[in-house]
């Protein structure tokens, strides 16, 4: 998409207008495992959502919070920290 | 009622500034400069002036603030020379790439080593590439007048680009000449509030900044050349607003006595006015000599300068700087800016006045014999110099 | 309907990102967590400055931004510069009348090496000059963005690129640099230290700083999988591994008081953070004893401060 752009494209100073712009980047891709919720012994204590570097855990309808697979990169640390072990790390699955 | 007042290049740009109700002064001090700061700090500390003063702890901080406040909307002010502008040199570089309207006074000064606090062109001759609009005051009256105009120029919509404004350290800077002050009415019906259309500002989140990845970074290098040749229109236009409030108007080339020259010397920034001392008397014995001094140095004047010395058989550059390796740097661009010329003058060039040495009328008289001779026989020195031991 | 904000016990967190997702920070960055909850405690009155580093490259590529806020960088070493022209420059624009009043937090980030090193004469000069400013440091302890050099905030023993361990070396020879010291040492307002894995501590102190008045820095270890060498689903525990041990304590510096957060009765020997790291794995059990005793002195003196001079 960049490539389609010309010098006569480019913004005064090359300012970013448009805030929060790159969130479009699926940074998904980047991942080889994903987290896994047990919903069973999840006590929504937020700890997964407010540890989450790339805020990819997300508050759901039902007031658990789950990973949005679009951005989580699984890094596992959701995972780590969840103090009644409901999240685990699989493996993502070849394409 | 405008008023003649004795004053000081450092104090006469210290005064635009203060009639341009300048927002931030973020500076450094360094000599030849130092004036520009105390004179500014003075007004401040008497309420004279509302603004920002930063007493910033190095010129590389002095331009990086100016850039923050520039990025908010303030209408910012520095000054420096020598190796205050060596320091700031990268930063310069993001003032013109980052279009933030920034206003400079260089008091130029030669570069160190050896350590010389007097006045040359090396320092400017540094940063000719670094995309800012520039030019060079001939006398404290311009000191003034161009410091003025670069903030109307600068700050238009069209240009948002930085603007130096060279003027001679010690030979300018601290020698007190008469100068017109205008009428505060008059300047503020010549320049509009700072109006700039990105600040930063909550309520709009913009990202200033950004890195450039290859795909990217050359379509902005483009763009600003774009922009920055275009700012042409503006610089014109700005001076011909100028000179009908003020009655003074200025050019991108002033010719001086060109009128069927044969032989044309050019000179920048103070020294022009000793030249013309001899331009005069040689034309009084009935030589075909006159005078090119640029003005506007960046964005270069390729139109008016090969206007300027067309007709001329000689074009004798005299240089302030050495660029080492490759002679006279304003030398070298002239003859490359006439080189599809058809016909051009003959270009010589000849450098003195280094780091802080005068150049008397002899030494100029030295420089047109010397320049008419190398323009006949050619020279058989690696460099042609005047009044160096 | 969307949640606006999750509540711990009393806190209230929003749920807004000024750091939006899909940024280029690596798998696990303790930077980035921090940024993060930095920024859920700043708000959206803000206009920050940032330095070149990961923090600014990992969020900015052209034509896009990661950035929900007014957001500026410009070079590596001069982010406490701009940030004092954007002080300056708003506040006089407001005195002028050419704004209307309001309350902005002005704040500027930069990494270890911006901080303590190229960056540290710009620092000084924003504290001497007393800006109303917030400068948050996030340490990951080298120039981790352009390949994981050495800076002054690299502790004594780790392994870098340009101070790495090998036949005649230990890696890092130097000590840490005190950067907190150094802020303190200015006499602003306010002195801190955090820590993303104590997320309420970190948002507690962000907010105290960027809310008084004059300038604040607050020093944030954020721990890096990629230059520490350590899986990335460990950066919580790295990090209470940094101040259960003492490495990193957490405390703070008001107006020349000390408050020491978190004095855990016993210390947990700092092996147990080291032997995680790989830029640790050649250190040996009398190099590490060696490195325990200086995190012994140098806790002990913290201590004498704190007695000295407390809250």
């Amino acid at each position: 998409m960049v490539d389609k752009l010309t010098w006569r494209d480019m913004e005064v100073g090359n300012i970013v207008k448009e805030a929060g712009s790159a969130s479009f980047r699926k940074t998904g891709d980047w991942r080889t495992e994903r987290p896994i919720l047990d919903k069973e012994k999840c006590i929504k204590c937020a700890l997964c959502w407010i540890y989450c570097p790339d805020a990819a855990i997300k508050p759901s309808e039902d007031g658990y919070y789950e990973a949005d697979l679009y951005y989580c990169k699984g890094c596992g640390i959701c995972a780590s920290i969840c103090p009644v072990g409901a999240i685990s790390m699989t493996e993502e699955e070849e394409k | 009622m405008s008023r003649r007042v004795a004053l000081e290049a450092s104090h006469a740009a210290a005064e635009a500034a203060k009639m341009a109700d300048v927002d931030v002064i973020s500076a450094y001090p360094i000599t030849p400069q130092t004036h520009i700061p105390e004179r500014l700090a003075e007004m401040v500390a008497d309420g004279e002036l509302s603004a920002a003063y930063i007493p910033v702890e190095s010129e590389h901080s002095a331009m990086s603030a100016c850039l923050g406040a520039a990025a908010v909307g303030a209408r910012t002010f520095t000054a420096t020379a020598g190796q205050g502008l060596e320091l700031m040199h990268e930063v310069v570089y993001v003032a013109s790439s980052m279009r933030y309207p920034v206003v400079m006074t260089v008091c130029n000064r030669a570069l160190s080593a050896p350590l010389s606090v007097w006045g040359d062109h090396s320092d400017a001759m540094a940063v000719r590439d670094i995309g800012w609009i520039q030019v060079f005051c001939q006398n404290n009256q311009e000191a003034f007048d161009l410091t003025l105009w670069a903030f109307r120029v600068g700050e238009d919509p069209e240009v948002l680009l930085p603007v130096m404004v060279h003027l001679d350290g010690f030979t300018l800077s601290h020698v007190i000449e008469p100068v017109i002050l205008p009428e505060q009415s008059e300047v503020d019906s010549f320049l509009p509030r700072f109006q700039y259309p990105f600040a930063l500002n909550p309520d709009k989140p913009m990202t200033h900044g950004a890195f450039g990845p290859p795909e990217i970074y050359s379509e902005t290098k483009l763009a600003q050349e774009v922009a920055f040749r275009n700012s042409k229109g503006i610089i014109v236009q700005g001076w011909k607003e100028f000179g009908d409030i003020f009655g003074r108007y200025y050019h991108p080339v002033e010719e001086y006595e060109t009128e069927n020259a044969e032989t044309l010397l050019l000179t920048m920034g103070s020294f022009t006015e000793t030249a013309k001392i001899v331009i005069d008397e040689r034309r009084d014995k009935g030589e075909a000599i006159g005078l090119v001094s640029l003005r506007l140095w960046r964005p270069f004047p390729f139109e008016e300068f090969r206007q300027a010395v067309k007709g001329a058989k000689i074009l004798i550059v005299f240089d302030r700087c050495i660029s080492f390796g490759m002679g006279g740097p304003v030398f070298s661009e002239v003859r490359s800016a006439l080189y599809d010329e058809e016909p051009r003058p003959r270009v010589v060039g000849i450098i003195g006045g280094l780091g802080g040495r005068d150049m008397s009328e002899e030494d100029f008289e030295y420089v047109i014999n010397r320049g008419k001779e190398i323009a006949e026989k050619g020279s058989e020195k690696m460099i042609e110099t005047v009044g160096i031991r | 309907m969307e949640t606006k904000a999750v509540r711990f016990g009393k806190k209230l967190v929003t749920t807004r990102e000024f750091l939006a997702e899909g940024h280029n920070f690596c798998t696990g960055c303790g930077e980035a967590l921090a940024i993060r909850l930095a920024m859920k405690a700043l708000g959206e009155n803000v206009v920050m400055a940032m330095a070149t580093g990961c923090d600014e490259v990992c969020t900015t590529p052209l034509p896009y931004t990661s950035w929900r806020v007014p957001w500026l960088h410009t070079l590596f070493e001069n982010t406490a510069a701009e940030i004092s022209g954007v002080e300056a420059g708003l506040k006089i624009l407001v005195k002028k009348g050419r704004m209307p009043e309001r309350d902005i937090i002005f704040v500027a980030m930069g990494g270890d090496g911006a901080t303590s090193d190229i960056g540290v004469q710009a620092l000084s000069g924003a504290f001497e000059r007393g800006h109303d400013f917030i400068y948050i440091c996030l340490d990951n302890e080298a120039y981790m963005n352009t390949g994981i050099q050495r800076s002054s905030a690299t502790p004594y023993g780790a392994s870098t690129t340009t101070a790495p361990a090998g036949k005649f070396s230990i890696g890092q020879i130097t000590r840490k640099k005190n950067m907190v010291a150094i802020a303190a040492a200015h006499g602003i307002p306010y002195v801190a230290t955090a820590c993303p894995s104590y997320r309420f501590d970190l948002m507690k102190k962000v907010k105290k700083g960027a809310e008084l008045k004059g300038p604040a820095y607050v020093h944030i270890l954020s721990p890096c999988p990629t230059g520490w060498r350590y899986s990335s689903n460990l950066t919580i525990e790295m990090g209470q591994l940094a101040v259960q041990t003492g490495i990193f304590p957490l405390y703070e510096i008001e107006n020349g008081r000390y408050r020491l957060n978190a004095d855990p009765p016993e210390l947990k020997t700092v092996g147990e953070y080291l032997k995680l790291q790989g830029r640790y794995r050649h250190l040996t059990d009398e190099q590490i004893g060696s490195i325990q005793e200086m995190v012994n002195e140098d806790y002990a003196k913290l201590k004498e401060k704190v007695a000295a001079f407390p809250m």
